[in-house]
């Protein structure tokens, strides 16, 4: 085992990026910016966040994949590098997001937080050691609670920060738990270790008891049913950037964290899900989580009057599909997980980004506050329809072939008949009941005409130029998803 | 034949330039709309005087699409798809010519109309049973917008009935077609990929498979029971859309399970057969008794739609050489024969009186009224029955009598649905046209203005269709040549029982 400190400095670059410009975007605010408006404040700290961003991106871009870092601490193979771009590109667009959002009371330390928030995805995606990734999930969380009860002017707000912790604080003690019995078990915090050492030891029942730990970490992080109840109030008082990067990049980092810890980690104890007579493992237990989630994700959204909760929903039953995807990823690699997960960021990214635009001019609770809005914003109606629509998984947008990897991978394990195959049936069947309620959301947006008093929306360049990127990468993976599935 | 792709993209660039440009002014919109439509006509229409008939695809372009998964780009065309093709491009110049009076959002609802017939000219040149999905998909959403934005009666119930049905039977058929994948070990979508897949499956697993592919697409081809969207979503919808929706949307349907279903799995098929054709012949008998009494003109016409994609149905189920052959012509005559029915009631009728009751329409002496809008629907209404001289003639007897060949009781039972469909054709063209004949003109007769004129573009409309419908039924041979030897590719030879005709 080598400790090259230099190999560790350089991979953590794009998180020195990220933190030097919350520092920066801090420390300028507090100088120079002290008594202009909190507008002019918002659009400066958001400037220098997006250079930090870019910044962290190149450095991203440009290191490569040169695998195990500082003796197996870090892992910057593909599926670290793919994440983390993934998690840049989708702060950078929340970035832009919150251009167009209403201005929060103090912007700067709005904006710092966010970038450290996703400081802490970076970590996320890269993390091969227990501690780490205990570490980049607290780094993560707390920003995430911080920032979900920014706005102090409204109760929602405060409910969705004190609820987003709970739960979270929570779901971080039994995962916590998990990993230490997972070192009683094993006698290692390396994730490379701890698999050799479980493929020559037998079942354990202190390693079940570890895995169920880990599965709530994983299903709260994830949102999955039964897990979610966290979600519906976060997404529905949270300022609509922070539901936005909550929804995309936090669980993209997610996805990619526990199934690295649960495929190369613990994969002696997946267990089986290519027959009914299913071997006893952490599989199984993904598949009911998986079935919960699409049932209770697809159903309940049915019944949803407000937007955000709307989507909540949706993101519960996609995180379903998603965990078909991490079922599949044993055997069919983490390309269709990785690319489903992506571009669902993209999708949610764009479509809180499209609330938060409507609500600077008005409300935007229940779905008709969204009417006409083909009228009073031609072009947040055009993207709002590319999201819904990917959502919807409609090609060529990239929800589609998300959708179809996925299920392809899961019906490959074992056939229709087996676990995973009936439960992407299941999936492919809930989507016609999910088209319904992505068009009730579309019908209002682009049929119903508009409020007799609504006027029409500004939307501020950036942010313009944020959703026509989202929808544009959405078309464009879409049209040509080998960019993204042959990254693997 | 290598410029077909092209109609996909046309399509496609008309529908952004209509988009921009239409915004500004209703004009342009409706004049992209028709040099896009009538161009993409014009392509299949040069492709079929270069087009040389044999058994299976010719293939177009052929591009590795997701190289992982097997996904390829592969348009390619033969006799039933060109058949299609030049039925697409009729459909949808007509339909452009009947929406000339669209005034309200036109740029959007040009777009939406060309992306719907890009979708279709996509399901049609596909031959990758993804690509044809995805096209298959493409084409649904714009359906929901024509219908809730721009419909009629009850709109926004049809629109969301005709898409969650659309798009249920398409989530059958993905189910499937990721089955037979999967089992084959994810080499490709390609047709034939596919059958060595699916022949890999158990009986019981084929069976299955193959009611999953089947049936999804049949839901759009309106079979029995699986039907109850289609009048109300060809009611609900303007009239340029439901021209588009039962002309040609529905005929997906039935290319569906012509080009996927059928070829692959045989013995699916062969388990699935009866019940089928006795699906077919009870939508043909049950859809004509309920257009029999209809209120409303239009759900006549919708209703009648079904009937007679029932008889495509029991074409495909007969599956031999005259069935399915016929079942492609019925599947172009009723494109066209359609379509008119749809325009004249949608456009010509209600557009001027405001009402498609028959109760209404009999009051007023319409054949005197707007005597050029009675002789298309009788002309139409003619055809529809299947007279001789017209489109449909050819088509329904070529599939009674392959029908016959495979089990005379299907033919018997499906005639009787022949007789049932003069029956209310006769019914629509007497009431909703020569009601009150003989009696004076009523003064002012529930609105005092003159009727608007019909307008050129609506004649011209007509008169494309009416010309296909004599043409084709005069001479279906133009279309047999194509069709036929079509129906000798090895894949369909796997399922078609009878001789050579």
């Amino acid at each position: 085992m080598s400790f090259d400190y230099a190999g560790l400095f350089y991979a953590f670059g794009p998180e020195a990026a990220l933190v030097l410009g919350a520092l920066a975007v801090l420390g300028l605010d507090l100088t120079l910016f002290r008594r202009r408006t909190p507008g002019e404040r918002l659009r400066l700290a958001l400037w220098v966040a997006s250079l930090a961003v870019l910044a962290a991106g190149v450095h991203v871009w440009r290191s490569g994949t040169p695998g195990p870092v500082y003796g197996g601490v870090l892992i910057l193979d593909h599926l670290a590098v793919a994440t983390r771009l993934g998690v840049l590109v989708l702060t950078l667009l929340t970035l832009g997001v919150a251009r167009g959002a209403v201005v929060p009371r103090q912007p700067a330390e709005y904006v710092a937080v966010m970038l450290f928030a996703s400081t802490g995805l970076l970590l996320m995606a890269a993390a091969q050691q227990l501690l780490l990734v205990f570490l980049a999930l607290e780094l993560a969380s707390l920003s995430l609670y911080v920032i979900a009860g920014f706005d102090r002017s409204r109760p929602d707000s405060a409910e969705a920060g004190l609820k987003y912790f709970l739960f979270g604080g929570m779901a971080a003690a039994f995962l916590l738990f998990g990993f230490s019995l997972i070192y009683g078990v094993t006698g290692s915090i390396e994730l490379p270790q701890i698999a050799a050492q479980l493929a020559v030891q037998g079942s354990n029942p202190l390693l079940s008891i570890a895995l169920v730990m880990v599965l709530v970490g994983f299903g709260f992080k994830t949102a999955a049913a039964p897990f979610h109840l966290w979600a519906p109030d976060v997404y529905q008082g949270a300022p609509a950037p922070s539901a936005a990067l909550v929804a995309s990049a936090s669980k993209l980092a997610g996805f990619t964290l526990f199934t690295r810890l649960l495929w190369p980690g613990l994969s002696a104890a997946a267990g089986s899900v290519s027959s009914f007579r299913a071997a006893p493992g952490w599989l199984p237990a993904v598949a009911v989580i998986a079935a919960a989630s699409l049932l209770l994700g697809n159903l309940v959204a049915l019944a949803q009057s407000n937007i955000r909760r709307l989507l909540a929903y949706s993101a519960i039953a996609h995180s379903g599909a998603m965990l078909l995807g991490v079922m599949a990823a044993g055997r069919a690699g983490p390309a269709p997980l990785f690319y489903y997960a992506s571009t669902y960021g993209l999708a949610t990214v764009g479509a809180f980004g499209v609330i938060s635009a409507v609500e600077r001019g008005g409300r935007c609770e229940s779905i008709s506050d969204l009417a006409g809005l083909h009228r009073r914003s031609p072009l947040l109606a055009a993207c709002l329809a590319v999201f819904i629509l990917s959502l919807a998984g409609i090609p060529p947008l990239a929800g589609f072939f998300g959708k179809f990897t996925v299920f392809a991978a899961a019906i490959r394990l074992g056939g229709i008949a087996a676990p995973a195959g009936a439960l992407a049936v299941l999936a492919i069947a809930l989507s016609a009941v999910a088209l319904y309620y992505y068009l009730i959301v579309l019908k209002q947006a682009l049929v119903a005409p508009p409020a007799a008093d609504a006027p029409p929306i500004k939307v501020p360049p950036a942010t313009a130029l944020a959703l026509v990127a989202a929808a544009g990468l959405i078309v464009w993976f879409g049209l040509s998803p080998g960019q993204l599935l042959g990254l693997f | 034949m290598s410029l077909l792709p092209w109609s996909i993209y046309l399509s496609l660039a008309g529908a952004l330039a209509s988009l921009a440009f239409g915004a500004r002014s209703a004009r342009a919109a409706r004049w992209i709309a028709l040099l896009t439509a009538g161009g993409a006509w014009a392509l299949t229409l040069l492709a079929a005087t270069r087009f040389v008939p044999g058994p299976g695809l010719q293939t177009l372009v052929d591009l590795p699409w997701v190289p992982s998964m097997g996904v390829r780009y592969h348009l390619a065309a033969d006799g039933i798809s060109l058949t299609l093709l030049v039925l697409t491009g009729l459909a949808s110049t007509a339909g452009v010519l009947f929406s000339w009076n669209v005034r309200e959002r036109a740029g959007e609802f040009f777009a939406l109309f060309l992306t719907l017939v890009a979708g279709v000219y996509g399901v049609f040149l596909s031959a990758d049973a993804l690509l044809f999905f995805a096209f298959y998909e493409i084409a649904i959403v714009p359906k929901y917008f024509l219908i809730a934005i721009w419909g009629s009666t009850n709109r926004e119930y049809g629109a969301m009935k005709l898409a969650l049905y659309s798009f249920a039977g398409s989530a059958m058929v993905l189910a499937g077609l990721l089955w037979v994948y999967a089992a084959g070990g994810g080499h490709g979508f390609g047709f034939a990929d596919l059958a060595q897949a699916a022949a890999t499956l158990s009986r019981h697993q084929q069976i299955v498979v193959f009611a999953f592919v089947f049936f999804g697409f049949a839901t759009l081809a309106g079979i029995f029971p699986l039907h109850t969207w289609a009048p109300t979503g060809h009611v609900a919808a303007p009239t340029a859309a439901s021209m588009l929706l039962a002309g040609v949307v529905m005929k997906l349907g039935a290319y569906g399970c012509l080009r996927v279903a059928l070829p692959l799995s045989p013995v699916g098929f062969a388990y699935w057969q009866t019940p089928i054709a006795w699906l077919a012949v009870t939508g043909i008998v049950y859809a004509g008794l309920v257009a029999l009494v209809q209120a409303d003109l239009k759900f006549v016409i919708g209703y009648s739609s079904v009937s007679h994609m029932g008889f495509v149905m029991l074409g495909l189920a007969a599956a031999n050489f005259q069935a399915v052959g016929g079942a492609v012509l019925q599947m172009f005559s009723h494109g066209v024969i359609a379509g008119l029915l749809f325009a004249v009631v949608g456009r010509m009728v209600y557009d001027r009186t405001h009402t498609r009751q028959l109760a209404e329409l009999r009051a007023m002496p319409l054949h005197r009224l707007m005597p050029f809008a009675a002789a298309v629907f009788v002309i139409a209404g003619i055809a529809s029955m299947g007279l001789p001289g017209f489109s449909g003639f050819p088509a329904e007897l070529t599939i009674l009598v392959g029908a016959w060949k495979a089990a005379p009781a299907w033919a018997a039972a499906a005639a009787l649905g022949v007789l049932v469909a003069a029956a209310f054709t006769l019914r629509a063209i007497a009431l909703g046209f020569f009601g009150s004949t003989g009696a004076p003109l009523p003064a002012g007769a529930g609105h005092a203005a003159p009727m608007e004129p019909i307008t050129l573009a609506e004649k011209l409309g007509a008169l494309l269709l009416v010309g296909a419908t004599v043409l084709v039924g005069i001479k279906p041979d133009i279309l047999l040549n194509w069709i036929n030897p079509a129906l000798q590719s090895p894949l369909l030879q796997s399922v078609l029982k009878g001789g050579a005709p």
